[in-house]
């Protein structure tokens, strides 16, 4: 065979071809990696539009300033350059040329119609500076710059609330292109005259629902692995036949619509339904409450997530032998220790698995913590949706999105250092 | 055919039977005596019962009906953890996520004993089958020759006087399983051991075995040992099982001090021993290995009856010529003579005359 290797001055392998072994090797694989790259495009570019511009877009949206779509900066050219000078920390107000400045801005914001998107843009940031802007707009653009100063008294004549530091504070905080405020928001923080502070207790509703979204979560995923991992080892231990027809009723859940489902729990839990008959009909005299709480949300998400629990883990016990456990009684284990000992243990890649996507999956979930509910049991999603659609607080939406996103990563990155990923099989 | 001194016998079974699916039966009134210490061997083809016998005796399967005893003590209602059997399972059943020491101090911990103790017994077991090095590796870290030893080693590290193997060398090759099947038989034998082992592979049964079980169908066809079983087929199916084997079918013609002649069907006359016949007009099949056939007239018997042959095909095979004629009408009858250098080698179209000594020619039943 050593007659077949050639060899050229240098000392490297020769192809057939007298071409060095590595560049046709090299050849050979770019025509692999080129057929690759091709099959992969379509999905690659699906991915790129509808997933990571999307989510690009909402971490720049987070910490972007603007009002509508315009930057803040190009929206008040005059106000951000004069109030430069301004502390507000000196206890007095800004000066003339602070108001001339707005003059000029708003009055070319009252034509080009968006001095109501800055007053909503400042209201984000303190209540009460939507109206005064829009009660501004019209008289501002009848001024004439050059000659109707002093503009402050002009200001203070159509709302006193002109002369309120804390607003002027807040335009000087948020005069740059980017801006920390969404995400100060977001963490139930607010930039006062003495700096960053956290709100009052009773206002701290993000970071009340984000423990709240994570508990539930957390809770749903247990409950979830409680039921389904008896119902996995069954399926897994039952002949292939039985086991398929069980399994299609695992699945059966996904062929009905979310919202059915989650309606049929309402019908179910409320006050007035089958539950609560029951419940009657057995003796008690008080109904329970099971819905428009946090329990009828986990009893709902529990049901709806739990095939994502049971499958993962039906694969994986699909492929751990009887003789294992066999092996573990014949050396001497009750069924209770080979059970722990042997079974278990094989068992996490899918526990793992199942925990990570249901967990995941319950975090981001919307439409059953909306429906089913109530007051106490509305999740982060819910209030990111609230942002977006009736609040069209769109920074603070993404925001919260972002972190959002971080605390799951976050999460992700201590399960990976607790168990490791690698030990996640989905089959 | 067995049974009789189940009294003083270690491993028993007392007319077995098992159904998994309450239609047909799978084993068939079992009977089995193992004295201690005996390494008996579980041989049949695929689907006759072996397994199904093991999980008995083991309890991972109760018996239909029958008793099964240990020690002169039913075992139907001890659960398995209790039976102190140790098992070497066919594709092992190493534990993946512990390492080799985890797996084999994992007996001694269920049975409570000390840590020190332990580690000792476990060295001593690993150290015993050559894997001392091994103790922290996972078994996917092990050849299946290595993973082979560490179950055997993790089955025997309790001190169990009974061990039960299901196919262990299945998975391996030629050369390992050789040399595992003499590591098995001498450990079993040194550490006095009473050993039932399943296979199905003829000569790993016969030279491993103090006796072999031959069966089939849910029944044992034949007990005996290797060389019983192989030179004295008690029935058709143990010749045509174990073993290369010639078969003639035939009617018997007379019976007389222990011999027979039997007229095959064609009208020529043999001579052969009676085994499953004993009288005159009974059919029969002939059994004949082909290693004891003579192809030399000079050293048969006198008197004795000759058949006539046609070389059709001579193979070289080394140690062996493989010589396929035809006789009696039938192309697949096979001799086979040792590779002496005087010995005759034969062309094919080549007429020669064959015989054999009568008690290597057994009249079984058809
Ligand atoms: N769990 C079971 N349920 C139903 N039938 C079974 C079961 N296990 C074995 N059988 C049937 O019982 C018969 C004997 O099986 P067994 O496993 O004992 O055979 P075996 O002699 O070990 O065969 P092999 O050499 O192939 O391992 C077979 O026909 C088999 O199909
Ligand atoms: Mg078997």
């Amino acid at each position: 065979m050593m007659a077949d290797t050639h060899f050229d001055e240098n000392g490297l392998v020769l192809a057939a071809d007298g071409t060095p072994l590595k560049q046709s090797l090299a050849r050979a694989l770019r025509a692999q990696k080129i057929r690759a790259l091709l099959l992969i495009a379509p999905l690659l570019l699906f991915v790129t539009i509808s997933f990571v511009l999307p989510i690009g877009e909402m971490l720049m949206r987070s910490v972007q300033n603007t009002a509508g779509t315009e930057y803040i900066p190009d929206l008040m050219p005059n106000v951000v350059e004069e109030i430069q000078d301004w502390e507000p920390a000196s206890g007095e107000m800004p000066a003339e040329p602070v108001y001339r400045a707005l003059a000029q801005d708003l009055a070319t914001a009252f034509e080009n119609r968006n001095h109501t998107q800055l007053g909503r843009r400042f209201n984000y940031e303190s209540a009460g500076m939507s109206s005064i802007f829009r009660k501004s707009g019209r008289r501002v653009s009848n001024w004439d710059i050059e000659t109707d100063g002093p503009f402050r008294e002009k200001f203070l004549d159509i709302d006193d609330d002109w002369g309120n530091i804390e607003y002027w504070a807040t335009i000087k905080a948020n005069s740059g292109y980017y801006t920390t405020s969404y995400f100060l928001a977001a963490f139930d923080a607010q930039r006062t005259s003495e700096g960053i502070q956290m709100k009052d207790p009773d206002q701290r509703i993000y970071s009340k629902l984000m423990v709240r979204t994570l508990w539930l979560s957390f809770l749903i995923t247990f409950c979830t692995f409680a039921l389904g991992y008896p119902v996995a080892w069954l399926l897994a231990d039952l002949p292939a036949k039985s086991a398929n027809m069980l399994l299609i009723l695992v699945l059966l859940p996904f062929w009905t619509s979310l919202l059915v489902r989650t309606s049929a729990w309402k019908i179910l839990l409320q006050q007035q339904g089958v539950i609560n008959d029951f419940w009657i009909a057995l003796g008690f005299t008080e109904r329970m409450s099971l819905i428009n709480n946090q329990l009828g949300v986990v009893i709902a998400m529990t049901h709806i997530l739990l095939p994502f629990m049971i499958l993962p883990l039906y694969s994986v016990m699909k492929t751990i032998p009887p003789s294992y456990l066999r092996a573990a009684k014949s050396l001497g284990a009750t069924n209770t220790v080979a059970f722990m000992r042997v079974y278990f243990p094989q068992t996490t890649p899918g526990i793992g698995a199942g925990s990570l996507l249901v967990f995941i999956l319950a975090v981001g979930y919307f439409i059953t913590p909306e429906l089913v509910g109530g007051a106490d049991g509305t999740f982060i999603s819910n209030r990111i949706y609230y942002q977006f659609s009736s609040s069209g607080n769109w920074g603070l939406a993404a925001a919260l999105g972002t972190v959002m996103l971080v605390v799951v990563l976050l999460l992700y990155y201590i399960y990976d250092k607790l168990v490791g990923v690698d030990n996640v099989k989905l089959g | 055919m067995s049974g009789n001194s189940s009294t003083d016998a270690f491993v028993a079974f007392e007319h077995v039977q098992k159904s998994y699916d309450g239609v047909q039966l799978v084993v068939k009134d079992l009977n089995l005596a193992v004295p201690r210490g005996e390494f008996l061997t579980m041989l049949g083809p695929s689907g006759s019962g072996k397994t199904t016998c093991l999980m008995m005796l083991a309890g991972f399967e109760t018996a239909t009906h029958g008793e099964i005893k240990l020690d002169g003590k039913p075992i139907n209602n001890i659960p398995p953890h209790k039976r102190g059997i140790g098992m070497v399972f066919q594709n092992y059943a190493l534990f993946p996520h512990m390492t080799i020491a985890e797996n084999l101090s994992f007996p001694l911990e269920v049975r409570k004993i000390g840590k020190s103790e332990r580690e000792e017994k476990v060295k001593r077991a690993l150290d015993m089958v050559q894997m001392g090095d091994f103790g922290n590796r996972r078994p996917a870290q092990l050849s299946g020759g290595q993973q082979q030893r560490v179950a055997l080693a993790r089955a025997l590290v309790f001190e169990p006087e009974l061990v039960l193997m299901d196919e262990p060398l299945g998975a391996l090759d030629k050369q390992l399983r050789e040399h595992m099947q003499f590591e098995i038989t001498n450990l079993a034998h040194e550490l006095g051991i009473t050993t039932v082992y399943v296979t199905h592979d003829q000569t790993e049964a016969l030279t491993m075995s103090d006796r072999i079980a031959v069966f089939d169908d849910g029944r044992i066809q034949q007990l005996a040992t290797p060389d019983k079983l192989y030179e004295q087929p008690e029935n058709s199916f143990v010749a045509q099982f174990i073993g290369e084997n010639n078969t003639f079918e035939g009617t018997v013609k007379e019976i007389s001090n222990g011999q027979a002649i039997v007229e095959l069907d064609d009208g020529e006359v043999i001579d052969c021993t009676p085994v499953n016949v004993s009288k005159p007009g009974e059919r029969t099949l002939i059994s004949i290995r082909p290693e004891r056939v003579e192809i030399d007239k000079s050293r048969l018997k006198e008197g004795v009856h000759t058949l006539k042959a046609e070389v059709l095909e001579f193979i070289y095979m080394g140690d062996i010529f493989r010589t396929r004629l035809r006789v009696a009408g039938q192309d697949d009858f096979i001799i086979k003579t040792r590779n002496a250098p005087d010995q005759v080698r034969l062309k094919p179209g080549q007429q020669i005359e064959i015989g054999w000594l009568p008690e290597d020619c057994r009249a079984l039943d058809a």
